[in-house]
């Protein structure tokens, strides 16, 4: 059977920042969500379906706040769809979004990821101690720090490589009005300088904590031939699992990741990653895992992926392009980083990535991941329509 | 559309405050569910998608779900997603997913692990976190509500509230998964202990721990794995906004705008399964469904009036119609869920036997 081919023909996103105090959760995705509205020309009244992804809700203390917010998006009467893959979720929302259109059950999808982690304790929600299990008590930075100092020692990558894509995505936030963090001047000598919080993980080299909201609109072929703005087309989607743990497993570079690459290139038709893809938005909360991610995606053959980043080929005017929005370590609302992703590679395709567009980006890789390195979600999306 | 059926189905018995975690409760129903297609020749890497439905708040803990994963034996990697909400909504993500045609065969599972903590004052953190919530509205105090509306509307009795309680309890007498069973009158239960000005005892749900899966498959794959599939021929699903000033609390508009997509209209139905914790509610489903219960057996498995495992009773339902089209007791069967407070949210299912 044939699937309806998705075009994403609206992103919007607020200003992220460490505490949006002047709005609330339902006016935080209002935001996001009116922009994606206005930029598709349409109205709520013209969305069939919801589809709403956050992290564990214990960030901000509310249970299945979709049901709340169906007010905040005037879902009364429709489906509202909610989502949690841990923090590859704002990719997979999307994915499960499009899959609606795709599938021919809806027409036009609004879909939403935020986070809202200054109305509560993101330390301590991750860190619940249970009766039955084995406490990590270590926060995110602490979980993935092995992970790269074993990625470091497998590819003898220098130490400098890290301090590097910090200066990069901080530099290409600077460009990006919407990112969390702007910090003009930060050089690879401070960077290097930057205090150790989890060894080899330095302070700058880490992602804020952030509040802020994506959201994307998705459409059929049909209503996206009658609209004149611009369109990015879906051209495949992914999604892959595997446990945390087991002895044997490759936590430096998962398998579900490179399974997840290879299936998303497959079906959009890419054979060279590297030279086929112009510019990739990818989940990287702690500067080391652009190398990492760029090997588990392919971009780069093993132990070589830093050599990538040393040569400049992931700055905005290097030839692949890496996080030009300045990433998750420039804005981490949770549940929204990946759906930014997602959409980041839109407008690069789109071509309304305003100061950080990068030049003649007609195909664009949106990835996600989540729990220990274990959920995946990818999209290709494209300035033309799949074949 | 594909044509997509229900081929297997498992469920745990509902019990209370079990020390089970999340992978303990889904380990028995995900073996049992793959058990069931054995003789089919089905294996764990013939299934396409796997989705699953729960809620941190009641695990106590977040990313509760991620040990799933460990029960399904994800190695080598699989395609799998999860859904904060009843496993009807993961069953409604699964159909989607292969309604795309990328997949042609899902696991649904989920899992309620509701007797960590005080789930009727968890669920209170359901509502607007800025001027509801701080009133701690528990489940059971906003279900009161709305019955004391019903009431006053002339909807519903207490007499036939009590009549519900007697029925799903009878009911459940046949079911060995049920927590609560045995005959009443209505007079007994109408002299139960007021829980919350009108609910009485009889007319709340226990809470329980449980956990359940279904297969789903699409078109001749769905033949050749189950003699009999239950067809969905029908499923939507649909929310009304949760401010209780601002909706009629003794109607589900949500309800009968699904039921309206799913078909609902189009012939009788032997059973309907409704995902009602209190006895008003069911009352309510029946009338926004227009089901005849002289005509449709409500509730044949006792409901989740007797069983109760939070984010799994409304997947429960789903499964008990499935299971009775099957063995071919049933035809044609309505399959209801719900979430959040006073019938909030809610999804319908019609299910055939071909």
């Amino acid at each position: 059977m044939m699937a309806e081919r998705v075009a994403v023909v609206g992103f919007g996103q607020t200003k992220h920042d460490a505490c949006r105090a002047d709005v609330s959760i339902a006016g935080l995705i209002r935001e996001a969500a009116d922009r994606a509205l206005e930029q598709a020309g349409l109205e709520l009244a013209d969305i069939d379906a919801f589809v709403i992804g956050k992290a564990p809700d214990m960030l901000e203390g509310i249970v299945m706040p979709e049901l709340w917010l169906a007010d905040a998006l005037g879902a009364a009467g429709k489906p509202v769809l909610r989502v949690h893959t841990a923090g590859s979720v704002g990719g997979s929302t999307a994915i499960v979004a499009a899959s609606h259109v795709a599938a021919g059950v809806h027409d036009t999808v609004l879909t939403v990821g935020f986070e809202k982690q200054s109305d509560g304790n993101a330390m301590w929600a991750l860190s619940v101690p249970l009766p039955f299990g084995m406490p990590v008590h270590a926060g995110a930075g602490g979980y993935f720090s092995p992970h790269v100092r074993s990625y470091i020692d497998r590819s003898g990558a220098p130490p400098h490589i890290g301090a590097m894509v910090a200066v990069k995505d901080r530099t290409n936030a600077l460009r990006n009005p919407h990112a969390h963090l702007h910090q003009p001047g930060l050089t690879l000598e401070a960077a290097m300088q930057s205090p150790m919080l989890w060894d080899p993980i330095r302070f700058v080299e880490t992602c804020p904590s952030s509040d802020g909201a994506a959201a994307l609109v998705l459409t059929n072929e049909k209503h996206a031939q009658r609209m004149s703005g611009p369109k990015a087309w879906v051209h495949a989607t992914a999604m892959r699992s595997e446990p945390t743990m087991f002895a044997g497993r490759d936590q430096v570079s998962p398998q579900a990741g490179i399974d997840c690459a290879n299936e998303v290139f497959r079906k959009a038709g890419i054979a060279d990653p590297f030279n086929e893809i112009d510019v990739a938005e990818i989940y990287v909360p702690f500067s080391w895992f652009e190398p990492m991610w760029l090997e588990n995606l392919g971009f780069a053959d093993r132990h070589q992926g830093w050599r990538l980043v040393e040569d400049g080929v992931t700055d905005t005017g290097g030839s692949l392009p890496i996080n030009p929005s300045g990433g998750v370590l420039s804005s981490n609302p949770i549940g929204a980083s990946g759906m930014l992703r997602f959409g980041e590679a839109a407008r690069q395709v789109m071509g309304t990535a305003a100061d950080h567009q990068v030049d003649g980006a007609r195909r664009a890789l949106g990835h996600a991941y989540g729990g220990g390195s274990q959920f995946f979600a990818m999209w290709v999306v494209g300035s033309d329509k799949p074949t | 559309m594909r044509d997509i059926a229900i081929v297997a189905t498992a469920q745990a018995p509902s019990r209370t405050a079990t020390t089970l975690t999340t992978p303990e409760l889904l380990v028995p129903v995900i073996t049992d569910v793959m058990a069931r297609l054995a003789p089919a020749g089905v294996e764990r890497s013939d299934i396409g998608f796997w989705c699953h439905g729960s809620c941190d708040y009641l695990t106590g803990q977040p990313f509760s779900f991620v040990a799933a994963v460990d029960v399904l034996g994800a190695w080598p990697p699989i395609i799998e997603s999860h859904v904060e909400a009843d496993g009807a909504f993961a069953l409604y993500e699964a159909w989607v997913k292969i309604q795309t045609g990328e997949v042609d065969s899902a696991v649904v599972f989920s899992n309620g692990k509701s007797t960590s903590a005080p789930a009727d004052l968890v669920m209170a953190l359901q509502h607007d976190p800025y001027v509801e919530a701080p009133l701690w509205p528990t489940m059971t105090a906003t279900a009161a509500m709305q019955a004391r509306a019903c009431l006053d509307a002339g909807v519903v009795t207490g007499a036939a509230m009590a009549d519900v309680a007697v029925r799903n309890r009878r009911n459940a007498m046949n079911n060995p998964l049920a927590l609560l069973r045995g005959d009443h009158t209505r007079d007994e239960l109408l002299s139960s202990p007021m829980i919350h000005d009108p609910l009485r005892s009889h007319d709340c749900a226990p809470i329980t721990d449980g956990a359940n899966a279904v297969v789903l498959a699409a078109g001749d794959l769905a033949a050749s794995w189950c003699e009999r599939p239950a067809w969905i021929r029908g499923i939507d699903h649909r929310i009304d906004t949760q401010r209780m000033g601002a909706r009629d609390l003794t109607v589900s508009s949500s309800t009968m705008i699904a039921a309206e997509r799913a078909g609902v209209g189009h012939g009788r139905f032997d059973i309907a399964e409704l995902h009602a914790p209190f006895t008003h509610q069911e009352l309510l489903l029946e009338t926004a469904l227009g089901l005849d219960p002289e005509v449709t057996s409500i509730n044949p498995s006792g409901g989740a009036l007797c069983a109760n495992p939070q984010m799994a009773a409304g997947l429960a339902r789903i499964i008990e119609v499935a299971d009775r089209i099957h063995d071919a007791r049933s035809d044609r069967g309505l399959a209801h869920a719900t979430s959040g407070p006073c019938l909030q949210q809610n999804l319908v299912a019609v299910l055939e036997g071909a």
